[in-house]
Order: C-alpha cells, then sequence, then structure tokens
C-alpha cells in the first residue's frame, strides 16, 4: 500500500532528506493492536443500553411493517391511497428512495478505492452494509405493490405453461436484473472484504459456536503471502464489477419513469439527475448512521474521525448543487422546449397543489447543504446530523414530487386527482425505516463495523519509511512530490 | 493453534455451490413439470351428482351433443342444459329409475340440479365457445372423446393452459374440420388435410389472436 506519515524523497546528489507531511487518517496514534481492539471490543461486548433502546423501537417498527405487509397481501393494495391517476405513489417513492440510498455503499467502496482515496477505508464497511440493508428495503416495495406477491416469479425467465416470457422492452424489467445484480454484487463485495476481519475476530473468538460460525465465514484466511495478493486481485475485480453499476443501477431506474411519455417524466436528464441525487442521499444516510454509531459506540471517533465527516460533506454539498442544477435545468427545458405541457406540469409543481412538497424539495437539498462553505460546519457534528436528515426528507420529496405531482395532473383535466396517504402509506414507510435500522444494528452488534485490515493498511506503520534507509523505501517516487520536495529546500 | 475444522471442510463450498445449483434447477423444473395444468388437472373426473354416461347417450344412443348443449353456436356458453331437457325422454324412458331419483327431485321441486363443473377456464380468461364452434373446431379436440365417458363422469382430457391455447392459436391448422363433423368424436384428419385447413382458413378469414387483450379482456 502506498499510504504514509510522512513522504521523503531524495535528491540524486547530495542525499539531502526532505519531508512533506500529509495529515494521518487515523486519530490517536494507532497500533494495529489498538485497532483491532476497538473495532473486535465492539461485537465481542456487551451493547450499551443506547443500543438496546435503538433496537427496541426499530424492532417494533419492523415487527409492524411486516405486520402490515401481511395485511397488505391478504386484503390487496386498495389499502393504500393510490388509484387510477395516481396509480404510483408512496411506494414507488419509497422504493426509488432506498435505491438510492444504497448507492453510496458502493460508490465508497468501489469509484474511491479505483481512485486511490485512502480516507475511505474507516467508512466503507458501513456504507456498503447500508447498500445492502438499503437495497433490501427497496426491492420490498415494487412487491408489495405488485398486490399479488405470488406471481413475483414472473419477473424471472422461468419455464411456465402459460408460456410466457419476459417484456424485455420493459424498463421495469431492466429495473428487476439491476436491482438483483445490484444486490448480489454488493453482498459479494462485502463479503470478500470482511474475510480478514472475520478471520481476525476468529482467531480472538473463546472455543464454542461463535468461533465455529466466524470460521466458516472466514473460509480459512490465514493472512498469508499468497491469501492477500488472491484478495488484493479479487477485490479489484469486484471494484472494477461495481463502478458501472453505481451508474447503471439508479439510470435505470430513472428508465421507469424517462421512457413512459408522462409530461415531466420524459426527460432525457433524468439518469444523471437520478445518479447525482441517488449519491446524495446515500452519502446524507452513511453520515446520519455514522453519528448514531458515535452515540452509541463513542470509541470509534478515532478511526472515523472529523477529516471522514468534513469529506463526506464535501461530496453531500457538491452532489447537492448538481441536483440543484438538474432542478433548474428541468425547469429550462420545460420552457425551451416550448412543450406547452412540459410547461404546464413544472409551473404545477412550484404553484400547484403540491407546492409545499416542492419548495421542501428545494429547501432542503438546495438551500440546507449550502451551510457546508462554512469549514466549522462541516465538522460539526450536530449540524451534519440535522443536513443528513434534512437532506433525505428533501430527497424523499423530490421522490414524491417526481412521481406523484405527474401523475396526478396527467392529460384528462376531469382525471385530475389529488393524492392523499392512508394510515397504511405511512405505516409501511416507517416499518421499512424500522426494518433497515433493525438489520444495521444488528450489524453494528455482530460484524466487524470498520474495514479493519484495511485501516491497519493506511496506518503510518504499513509502511515504514526511513531517511536513513532510502533503498528500503519506495521505489517508484512520485514526480509532483519529488518537484515539491525540491521546491521547498532541495537543493 | 488446534485447527478449527478437519481437513475434509475444504470440499465444503464445492458441495454448497453444486449443491445450490442442483436445487435450484431441480425446484425450477419439478414446479414446471409437477405443478402445470398438464399434470394436476388432465385426469380431474369429479363425482356428479346424477350418474349421468355420456357413453350411453351421445355414444352408444347417438344424440347430438347440441340435443343437450344448446347454446354452443350461438354463445360463449354451451349451456349444461336444465332438468326439463332430461325429462323430455325420462318422462317416458326409464321413468322409475332409482339413478334418476335426483332428476325427478328437481323437476318436481324446480330446483336445479347441482352438476359439478370440469373444463374451468380461470375468471380473467375470455372463453367463447360459438366463435370455436363456427370456426371449425370440433368439441373433441378440447374435450376429448365424451362419447365414450361413462356414468362415472365427465373427465378432463386437455390441460387448459394458456400454453395449450397457444399452441392452437399459433398453429390452428390440424385442428380444423367441416362444419358438419364438429360434433363427431370419430372424425380423423383426412390426408389433404393441410389444404383444407388452408381453404377454410382462407375462406372464413380465420386469424386466431395472439395478443394479450384477445383473452384478458
Amino acid at each position: 500500500m502506498e499510504a504514509v506519515a510522512t513522504l521523503k524523497t531524495e535528491t540524486h546528489k547530495d542525499h539531502h532528506h526532505v519531508y512533506v507531511p500529509e495529515p494521518e487518517l487515523i486519530d490517536g496514534k494507532p497500533t494495529f493492536k489498538t485497532i483491532t481492539d476497538v473495532i473486535c471490543g465492539v461485537p465481542e461486548g456487551k451493547m450499551p443500553r443506547l443500543w438496546w433502546i435503538l433496537f427496541g423501537v426499530s424492532f417494533a417498527l419492523m415487527v409492524m411493517y411486516l405486520s402490515v405487509i401481511a395485511y397488505l397481501v391478504y386484503k390487496g393494495i386498495g389499502i393504500w391511497g393510490l388509484n387510477t391517476t395516481v396509480g404510483w405513489a408512496w411506494d414507488i417513492t419509497n422504493f426509488v428512495w432506498w435505491v438510492g440510498i444504497g448507492h453510496a455503499g458502493t460508490l465508497i467502496s468501489a469509484i474511491l478505492f479505483l481512485f486511490r482515496q485512502k480516507w475511505r477505508t474507516s467508512i466503507n464497511r458501513f456504507s456498503e452494509a447500508m447498500t445492502i440493508f438499503a437495497v433490501i428495503c427497496a426491492g420490498m416495495f415494487p412487491l408489495i405493490h405488485m398486490g399479488r406477491i405470488w406471481h413475483a416469479y414472473w419477473f424471472l425467465p422461468l419455464p411456465n405453461s402459460m408460456q410466457m416470457w419476459l417484456n424485455f422492452r420493459s424498463p421495469l424489467m431492466w429495473d428487476v436484473f439491476a436491482i438483483s445484480t445490484y444486490l448480489s454484487v454488493s453482498i459479494m463485495f462485502w463479503y470478500v472484504g470482511l474475510i480478514p476481519d472475520l478471520a481476525t475476530m476468529r482467531d480472538r473468538a473463546k472455543p464454542g459456536i461463535r468461533k465455529i460460525l466466524l470460521g466458516l465465514f472466514a473460509l480459512g484466511w490465514r493472512g498469508g503471502n499468497r491469501q492477500w495478493q488472491h484478495y488484493e486481485k479479487a477485490y479489484m475485480i469486484l471494484a472494477g464489477l461495481s463502478t458501472p453499476l453505481v451508474l447503471s443501477v439508479h439510470t435505470i431506474v430513472s428508465f421507469d419513469f424517462a421512457t413512459s411519455i408522462i409530461p415531466g417524466w420524459h426527460t432525457t436528464i433524468f439518469p444523471p439527475y437520478f445518479v447525482a441525487g441517488a449519491i446524495f442521499s446515500g452519502f446524507a444516510m452513511v453520515m446520519t448512521l455514522v453519528i448514531i454509531a458515535y452515540w452509541i459506540f463513542p470509541q470509534i471517533k478515532q478511526i472515523i474521525n472529523e477529516r471522514h465527516i468534513d469529506n463526506m460533506n464535501k461530496i453531500i454539498m457538491v452532489t447537492g448543487m448538481m441536483v440543484g442544477y438538474a432542478y433548474g435545468c428541468e425547469f429550462f427545458i420545460a420552457w425551451y422546449s416550448g412543450n406547452p405541457y412540459e410547461a404546464s406540469i413544472f409551473v404545477k409543481r412550484a404553484t400547484g397543489p403540491y407546492w409545499w412538497a416542492y419548495w421542501s424539495m428545494v429547501f432542503c437539498n438546495v438551500v440546507v447543504p449550502q451551510i457546508f462553505w462554512i469549514k466549522s460546519m462541516r465538522t460539526n457534528l450536530t449540524a451534519s446530523f440535522i443536513v443528513s436528515i434534512l437532506v433525505n426528507v428533501g430527497m424523499w420529496f423530490e421522490r414524491f414530487v417526481i412521481t406523484v405531482t405527474s401523475l396526478s395532473q396527467d392529460f384528462i383535466p376531469s382525471s385530475w386527482k389529488y393524492f392523499t396517504p392512508t394510515i397504511y402509506d405511512v405505516a409501511c414507510f416507517v416499518g421499512s425505516l424500522g426494518l433497515f435500522m433493525t438489520l444495521f444494528l444488528l450489524f453494528l452488534r455482530y460484524m466487524p463495523m470498520v474495514a479493519m485490515a484495511e485501516v491497519k493498511g493506511v496506518l503510518p506503520h504499513a509502511n515504514p519509511h526511513h531517511p536513513d534507509h532510502a533503498h528500503n523505501g519506495r521505489a517508484h517516487h512520485d514526480e509532483k512530490i519529488e518537484e515539491l520536495a525540491t521546491k521547498n529546500g532541495g537543493h | 493453534m488446534a485447527q478449527l475444522f478437519p481437513k475434509w471442510t475444504n470440499k465444503i463450498p464445492v458441495f454448497l455451490i453444486a449443491g445450490v445449483l442442483a436445487t435450484l434447477v431441480t425446484v425450477t423444473f419439478g414446479f414446471w413439470y409437477f405443478g402445470s395444468p398438464k399434470y394436476l388437472e388432465v385426469g380431474y373426473r369429479p363425482k356428479q351428482p346424477v350418474p349421468y354416461s355420456h357413453k350411453l347417450h351421445a355414444g352408444d344412443l347417438g344424440m347430438d351433443c347440441r340435443y343437450c348443449h344448446v347454446g354452443v353456436e350461438k354463445s360463449a356458453h354451451a349451456s349444461v342444459p336444465p332438468t326439463s331437457t332430461c325429462m323430455n325422454c325420462h318422462s317416458q324412458v326409464q321413468a322409475r329409475s332409482e339413478k334418476l331419483l335426483v332428476v325427478r327431485e328437481s323437476y318436481a321441486t324446480n330446483k336445479p340440479i347441482e352438476w359439478v363443473k370440469v373444463h374451468k377456464v380461470p375468471d380473467f380468461a375470455y372463453f367463447n365457445h360459438s366463435v370455436h364452434v363456427n370456426a371449425g373446431v370440433g368439441c373433441k379436440s378440447c374435450h376429448g372423446n365424451v362419447a365414450q365417458m361413462d356414468e362415472r363422469g365427465v373427465m378432463q382430457m386437455e390441460p387448459l393452459s394458456m400454453g395449450w391455447c397457444l399452441d392452437c392459436h399459433r398453429n390452428p391448422e390440424p385442428h380444423l374440420r367441416p362444419k358438419s363433423e364438429i360434433t363427431n368424436m370419430d372424425w380423423v384428419a383426412p390426408a389433404n388435410q393441410k389444404e383444407f385447413a388452408a381453404k377454410l382458413i382462407a375462406e372464413k378469414k380465420i386469424k386466431p389472436p395472439v395478443d394479450c387483450g384477445a383473452c384478458h379482456r
């Protein structure tokens, strides 16, 4: 690994040494052992009171959610507020929202990995877990939206006596494949990353069922040189495979809308707009979860520290502005295209019956993140928590505005209808949050929440350099650093 | 440190992958075969309230199907005859038979006999008897040789699955016959069936629909 605390270079002639310090990623002068102790200590120890309180609440919500789903399957989706004209409402809103949230995981674990962003190591396990849980929550909504859930297998290319085959021209079909691919690749990526850490936990575990289980899932990992070589290759390949998924999954979700002819949906900006929004909401969710984890386990603050919060907030601000640009661009195109239906739907979004949703969305997504221009706010946990919550509120409203406003006022004014949710709409949404938090809290309880092996790889000790042993150092000098070093006091 | 697992556990992943794949394939094809109407529904022969024998009436006595199933050429339903149709003959013939007790009771009390439906198509599939019969599809094509079904009742002979419907809609030729032979259970396709069917298709402009809306209206 290339991580170093101090970069050293030498001029060719006089062996004059220059140091260009790079900020350390982990606080508190950590060693390999302290990292292991802090991270493994969580699942090995007792859960604090706050964990039990949060778990109790989340678990209750999850049970409520499953009961509502059971009732929904029994009774039909008529218990929701949607009907003709507004045929997609909170269910599809929730679906798109959750899939979007899932995007940060792959971005952090794959794209930031390929770009050698070492700060990702502290949060990638977290966000990959979050991705999997968010995609599970997302996947449930189209399933229960079907009503006749027992026909779900019609989505799969299976032989059947109806001689029915999939309609591959439908983006809803592409969605099935996009989401299931995303889920399986995310799980694989997450699991491969977990193997060395599971082995660490196995070695620390007392003999018993826990040791056996950890041993089974650690796949006989010994940390040998050859194993690490295979591991690094596999990780790189999976990162390469996942990278296109970051872009493709939400692009295909946006096609659910964009390939139809409904004004407000039929726009080419949708794919990039959806992907930016997905990363935006995903990072906000990682932020929310990190801060919740701080509350429960304050000891992880040295591993996920101010610099990580700062970096995530920067990404939230940038993607927030991309989303804001998309909102403006949509309005511009609605006017510039000269299409009266398109123009009408956008005017109605801002001034029509759903104005409150539209302006909540603009406030939360465009205005609120601007606070991060101030550096002290980017590292302030309270501010970060509030913004991260508001961003996801705003993103939920964005999905709601897109889905419902366009449908509620379609081509025939006589069929215009105002959508009102029922108690079951609300219960399904809140319940899915319960499911998500339950899974997340269980993850904190049983898994190493930070990728220990990777964090160790970015510690100064992982790549030792001593000025007097230049020949032991890195073979490749970064030209830029050399140039900088020369300028700073080489000759 | 002692080994946690014996050496043979190295083979677990291979067996696991093979096992999962084999299970998936078995479940899929198992359902496809054992869950299909062809396996589950062909041979359905419920007990009827009256031991009515099609073999006796339509086979041995040679009655035409349409004597009882009057609607078959004119409406969507072939129609099950009312008790009065039975009594046209049975007020005279076998008027004291014990087997006909239910029929006479129904006639006297004016309450229809509750026949059990054998050939069921789901509610969301629209089926019209007249259009098929008038196009030249014989009774036997879908119902089998009813004239051989005795007093144990009528048995379902074809799967009536969507795929089975589509097989004929995509390729109706082997199943078309002259209008005069519609109810004939012993009709065999002649050597020139292909030419005959082509002529009939051209003449009647037969174009069986295969779009969703044809049956799922």
